[in-house]
């Protein structure tokens, strides 16, 4: 049996798998939620029903998360466990495919700062995964700060859950951002509508938004009692008598989304500029392997929907299907990227926040490695890569092997274009030993 | 549904997540760190950061923020010489 295997069930994922079945092949939809919908559509687990329908001719398999991909005769291995998360009990199947859609997605970067280990600190993906998937907020009073177009949904999704929003801290200035890429403005006029609708929310809730600010410290004990907001420069070093302190009880930090390669990364597709190379078909350097939505580049749902058209469309194509060429598509991912493209230069991370840290301020929340220690550790030594980075440092190897402080470490030992370094790992996600050792029959595509 | 933490019992509906009933024990933090033994709960809240380590039923290192309850889980937080294996 021939069949196309996507993995992840956000927009991207959901589109290949339904672009796929019109096509009248066969696929199978891996996600590792218990519901469809990813991180942007993310529903409700305690209410019955599904607000998502899949075509028929798409197998789901829900409460599965992919560990590995290994190459196999014609094609590739996928390694599933399906069952409750991170227990041993879990089932395994190994699929075998000759087109694989990756769209496994992305999750906040969020940049250190003293005090960042207090519980309270969240990320702002936390803050909306919470409210919306289980009604709670993360706080009573919250500050939201950070960059980008994201801050907003998540503030609004707090206001909803009954959270005080203290106030949005944007880094950047994003007015004059856009200005420098009138035309990538234009080309993502209907986000400006979302983000219109957002704003007049906030507007009810006397959400006020304060540009070039961070919350630069956060103070408490066992737990956040207050955060330090600053003004900042362009560059993001803290503007000096402008510091300015809020009690709150949580925080949500979000600046802007690494993507999940693990995967990409394990099947070898070239990696360039921090995201998964494809070209118009959405296919990747390698043979049989396709990717689509925020591993390709931070663009939004609209046009992770519009790729996974495309790449579902191209993986039935290579499995033998008589398609239309999905042009609609194709012409709305050429704008889209022209979109995120201007979304990228109008919110960067700017190199300022080094400045925030202190001796004691921890770099590697797993290893507890501070970044005095870092400093000390990096001094003097040729650290030519990723590796050398975490052995000499700690950095990275610990529970969550470098997905939350990667890139930051990596900017800080000047590092660059660490991206693939800290996501090449044999075992994709985490599986008990038990588990491994388990055999595992081969479901191969005849 | 019913489920314990740390020993004492609680009433939990089906979806909810482990980390939603920590909090609506009243906790927000139920790791403790291996090297300075620090409070940790919540951080990135879908599975990335692995902050959020609890021990269900006996079963250690799991994602507290990824897992649903279900009826009769024992849930315990995790100390410090419990080391994530």
């Amino acid at each position: 049996m021939r069949r196309v295997v996507v993995v992840g069930a956000g927009p991207a994922g959901r589109a290949a798998a339904a672009a796929t079945a019109a096509h009248g092949v066969e696929v199978v939809l891996v996600d590792s939620a218990p519901k469809l919908g990813g991180q942007y559509d993310r529903q409700d687990t305690r209410e019955s029903g599904d607000r998502f329908a899949l075509p028929s001719g798409v197998e789901y398999l829900p409460d599965s998360v992919v560990w590995a991909v290994e190459p196999a005769p014609g094609g590739h291995r996928v390694h599933v466990r399906t069952g409750p998360a991170d227990s041993p009990e879990r089932a395994g199947r190994a699929l075998e495919t000759r087109a694989l859609v990756l769209a496994t997605g992305a999750y906040d970067r969020s940049l250190p700062f003293p005090g960042w280990d207090l519980p309270g600190v969240y990320t702002a993906g936390a803050a909306q995964a919470l409210a919306k998937s289980q009604g709670i907020a993360v706080g009573d009073r919250v500050i939201v700060a950070g960059t980008g177009p994201f801050l907003l949904p998540v503030a609004t999704v707090l206001c909803s859950v009954g959270a005080r929003v203290v106030a949005i801290l944007e880094a950047n200035d994003p007015v004059t951002g856009w200005m420098k890429r009138p035309g990538g403005a234009v080309a993502g006029w209907g986000k400006f509508g979302e983000l219109a609708r957002y704003s007049v929310l906030l507007g009810h809730h006397h959400v006020p938004m304060v540009r070039r600010s961070a919350v630069i410290a956060a103070n408490g004990t066992d737990r956040l009692e207050a955060v330090i907001a600053s003004r900042l420069d362009h560059d993001w070093n803290p503007v000096a008598h402008t510091e300015r302190r809020f009690e709150v009880d949580a925080v949500a930090i979000g600046f802007g989304f690494t993507p999940q390669l693990e995967l990409a990364v394990a099947a070898r597709c070239d990696i360039e500029g921090g995201f998964v190379a494809v070209n118009a078909a959405q296919a990747t350097s390698v043979p049989g392997v396709f990717a689509a939505g925020e591993i390709t580049g931070i663009g939004g749902a609209e046009l992770a929907t519009h790729e996974g058209t495309i790449a579902g469309t191209a993986a039935a194509k290579l499995l033998g299907a008589r398609v239309r060429v999905p042009f609609r598509a194709m012409r709305h991912v050429r704008s889209g990227r022209r979109f995120a493209a201007a979304l990228q230069s109008a919110y960067p991370v700017r190199p300022g926040w080094k400045g925030w840290l202190r001796d004691d301020t921890l770099v590697c929340r797993c290893e507890e490695v501070p970044y005095g220690e870092l400093r000390r550790a990096v001094g003097g030594l040729d650290i030519g890569g990723v590796r050398s980075l975490k052995l000499a440092t700690r950095a990275g190897l610990g529970l969550c092997q470098g997905r939350v402080c990667g890139r930051n470490v990596a900017e800080l030992a000047g590092l660059a274009d660490a991206a693939d370094g800290f996501s090449r790992r044999p075992v994709a996600a985490p599986v008990r030993l038990g588990e491994l050792a388990e055999d595992t029959p081969v479901e191969s595509e005849r | 549904m019913r489920v314990r933490v740390d020993g004492e019992e609680f009433v939990a509906e089906p979806g909810e997540t482990v980390a939603a009933v920590l909090r609506g024990s009243g906790r927000d933090a139920w790791r403790t760190t291996r090297i300075e033994g620090r409070p940790r709960g919540l951080f990135c809240g879908i599975g990335v950061c692995f902050d959020c380590l609890v021990v269900v039923n006996g079963v250690r290192d799991v994602r507290a923020c990824l897992r649903l309850v279900a009826d009769g889980d024992d849930i315990r937080s995790q100390g410090w010489e419990e080391v994530p294996s």
